[in-house]
């Protein structure tokens, strides 16, 4: 039974696996330097279907039949399905749901949904209200532009701290036993917001959620980020990364050395036109498909989202951000 | 040292201070040249209309200007206009390309939602506010020009 530490931190005491995993994504994302460890790449954003949103869709659940696969799993043995993604309403989850069957909760959190996703499959499991989880999370650039920018095709100049939606969509099989990365420790975040407006720098809207779950997390576990062979914050991109180690810095949290940011990681130089890559994919592609396949022993992963939406930013309102932390051992 | 994220003024100070500068002197040319020759492009369509077509130079505007945006639109629908305007800015978006595709773009990116809901409602909705704006400028401008 999971018990709490500190004000923050979740401790899973049955440290539930991951016993599979998959990963799925865009021509873009296939091309750059974690393209290599992707399970499924597809050619081009429309992936053989009528729209973005069902393409989006697709990607979520080869990903997730990717999963199940590795994990020698059928989808009966899904007790629940957790999901989210950036669309209004969530309608890549829930609509991958009903495909799927398994009792489902869809979640919000942006950008976060990954962690978000992850800590409730890692709850339910180790509550054994559940012996198997899928968590699942997906973005698609274009159906994200749309959403939150211009018609794709629209030929807009954006600004250098803009980032770039990344196409693709991940899935984890949570369970109690198995052999697989496990989930240790958990902070979920407050909602936090400095007063930034503009919408294009979501890296500067984002820092400091990131900071705020950081620093709760050493502070509640009474680690230093040197206890953790890397720190990887979900899609900060350049700015928002230099910006959160400055706040580090600050606060005698010395990000430096061991902290990356898979914004950044996900695009290669050439690729990389502006501050680097976002969306719910981003932070999952990147932990999943690269992370997990380097030879660490404990990473803590800290996705970020932005809880706007075009309304509300629109209206004058600022942006509002969220990060949640899972530390993960190999 | 103070605590940032306690301060939201201090902490946008130090988000602006890492904000890279827009390559502002990249844009002003590749805007200048771009923009330039659009425009030259459009005078060579205007002077073949006139030499070849004998349309009087006043009138020669028309089917000019529709020939622009015919070319706009046609680059927007193969996917090439959006990549051209990431380099070129104010350059596209300035002369009439830049309406055109707002238009296209709409139209191309709501055709899902059928032709009522979808191209119909949603393909003013870059070009509607410009379209407004224009009207009511020109109303106020005319009724100034009246007035004097």
């Amino acid at each position: 039974m999971a018990t709490k530490k500190g004000k923050q931190t979740i401790v899973f005491t049955a440290k539930p696996v991951i016993i599979g995993y998959g990963t799925v994504a865009g021509p873009k994302e296939g091309q750059g330097p974690v393209g290599s460890y992707f399970d499924k790449i597809y050619p081009d954003l429309a992936m053989g279907q009528k729209s973005f949103e069902l393409a989006e869709r697709q990607m979520m659940l080869n990903a997730i039949e990717i999963a199940l696969e590795k994990a020698s799993l059928s989808r009966s043995n899904v007790d629940f399905f957790v999901a989210g993604d950036l669309l209004n309403q969530i309608i890549s989850s829930g609509f991958s749901a009903l495909d799927l069957g398994a009792s489902f909760l869809g979640i919000y959190g942006a950008c976060s949904s990954f962690c978000e996703g992850l800590f409730l499959a890692g709850i339910l499991v180790d509550s054994g209200a559940a012996q198997v989880v899928i968590a699942a999370t997906s973005s698609h650039n274009n159906t994200a532009e749309r959403q939150y920018r211009y018609p794709t095709e629209y030929g807009a100049q954006l600004p250098p701290w803009s980032q770039h939606t990344v196409t693709g969509a991940a899935a984890t099989a949570v369970a109690v036993r198995g052999t697989g990365p496990r989930l240790e420790l958990a902070t979920v975040g407050k909602v936090m917001d400095l007063g930034i407006k503009d919408p294009m720098n979501m890296g500067a809207a984002m820092a400091p959620a990131a900071a705020d779950t950081i620093f709760a997390h050493m502070a509640d576990t009474g680690r230093k980020p040197e206890d953790y062979d890397l720190i990887v914050t979900g899609d900060l991109g350049k700015i928002g990364r230099e910006i959160l180690v400055e706040l580090g810095q600050r606060q005698g949290v010395d990000l430096s050395s061991n902290y990356r940011d898979c914004g950044e990681l996900i695009y290669s130089k050439e690729q990389l036109e502006n501050a680097g890559g976002s969306g719910c994919a981003c932070s999952a592609l990147v932990t999943l498909g690269m992370l997990f396949n380097q030879n660490y022993k404990r990473i803590l992963a800290v996705a970020t989202g932005a809880l706007h939406s075009p309304t509300s930013y629109q209206q004058g309102e600022n942006i509002p951000a969220i990060a949640h932390a899972i530390s993960i051992e190999f | 040292m103070k605590d940032l994220l306690k301060d939201p003024a201090a902490y946008q100070a130090l988000a602006n201070e890492k904000k890279p500068k827009p390559r502002l002197a990249k844009n002003l040319v590749m805007a200048f040249l771009v923009g330039g020759g659009i425009c030259t492009l459009g005078q060579l369509i205007q002077n073949i209309y006139i030499t070849f077509f004998n349309f009087p130079p006043e009138r020669a505007g028309d089917p000019t200007a529709a020939t622009v945006i015919f070319i706009s639109g046609l680059l927007t629908s193969l996917g090439v206009f959006d990549k051209i305007a990431r380099h070129a800015g104010a350059g596209t978006a300035v002369p009439v390309t830049g309406f055109a595709n707002s238009i296209v773009s709409a139209a191309l990116e709501f055709k899902r939602e059928g032709f009522v809901l979808g191209v119909g409602s949603k393909m003013f909705i870059l070009a509607g506010s410009v379209i407004v704006f224009g009207v009511v400028t020109a109303f106020v401008v005319g009724l100034i020009s009246a007035l004097l």
